[in-house]
């Protein structure tokens, strides 16, 4: 039902965009729940997860509810304002890691701390409050910037918000699979090129929905968001070949 | 209670963690915002105007970041 409703020149950009912001999420989120799993067991790890992902419906089904009543320019700005606020974090910090400026994010570095800091804490006789608190934590976390992102991508509603839906359901199964199957965390997923991707598409969006929130009637209508991917796209790898030569220049300097 | 306000700084943490570099995004958009409906442009140039301004924004913050 769903994939007959999407267009797919037309709703690509919001599945593939909600697909690899999800995918980033959700391997980040397996990386702290197979630690938790590992070091202080499984059955408290996965009700921890189970009560965040109750938590979250509950949180979309009262938000998605209120959100449809306010009127649609309001939405987009401040969704849009919200969406470049967070899109364009990501893009800094993507870009400031391919300049070579702050380190890349290293999920089996994050799978050993976070393992030792669950082995330094009092083993639980029956309630594992520690690894229900971490599990729950992290999932909640990271299962509202899914559904943010979500919500952001399809502040449209009807195909848009299915596209973004799909999207991230697709990262989900992708990511449980995986993890099921290797049960390690995912550190060859090219997460800052994920990051750098899914950064310029969500400063895309949000450029767009606050363009429309302004009265700017984009011309080719939603084709305006792939203009955008392209000119983001651009102004990021020219940022990132400057970021790279100024810090190729200072590591010059010093060496004189 | 710990739990929640961690949870809580950690979802303002998703929109802010360069101060200065959130606080440019939201005043351009309000100088945009503020001017651009009232400007005689094609929307197209609007677009880019509103494109430009953020990307202004992006690109000295980077900059100086890269600096130190």
């Amino acid at each position: 039902m769903v994939l007959t409703q999407i267009g797919w020149l037309h709703d690509g950009p919001s599945v593939a965009a909600a697909f690899l912001a999800s995918l980033v999420e959700f391997v980040e989120a397996l990386t702290v729940i197979l630690a938790v799993g590992s070091v202080r067991g499984w059955r408290d790890a996965t009700l921890g997860a189970g009560v965040a992902i109750c938590a979250l419906f509950a949180a979309v089904a009262i938000l998605g509810t209120a959100l449809v009543r306010l009127p649609l320019p309001l939405l987009q700005l401040g969704i849009g304002t919200l969406l470049l606020l967070f899109g364009l974090r990501w893009l800094r910090k993507a870009i400031l890691r391919a300049g070579g400026v702050i380190p890349l994010r290293d999920e089996a570095a994050a799978f050993t701390r976070e393992t030792a800091r669950l082995r330094q804490a009092h083993p639980a006789a029956g309630w594992d409050r520690i690894a229900f608190g971490t599990a729950f934590q992290i999932t909640l976390l990271e299962g509202t910037e899914v559904v943010f992102i979500v919500i952001a991508i399809g502040v449209h509603g009807g195909d848009m918000l299915a596209a973004a839906g799909l999207g991230a359901a697709l990262a989900l199964a992708a990511v449980i699979l995986l993890g099921l199957a290797i049960h390690r965390p995912l550190a060859r997923v090219p997460e800052n090129t994920l990051k750098f991707t899914v950064g310029l598409l969500l400063s895309a969006f949000g450029t767009f929905w606050v363009g429309e929130g302004f009265g700017i009637a984009w011309p080719g209508d939603d084709a305006g968001i792939l203009v955008l991917i392209a000119a983001y796209l651009g102004l990021a790898l020219g940022t990132t070949a400057l970021v790279r030569a100024q810090s190729k220049n200072r590591a010059i300097a010093g060496v004189r | 209670m710990k739990l929640l306000r961690a949870t809580v700084d950690e979802l303002l943490g998703l929109f802010v963690d360069d101060g200065s570099f959130a606080a440019a995004i939201v005043v351009w958009l309000l100088a945009a915002g503020l001017t651009l409906p009232r400007v005689d442009l094609a929307a197209a140039a609007k677009g880019a105007i509103l494109f430009a301004g953020l990307a202004v924004v992006l690109v000295l913050n980077v900059l100086r970041r890269a600096r130190g």
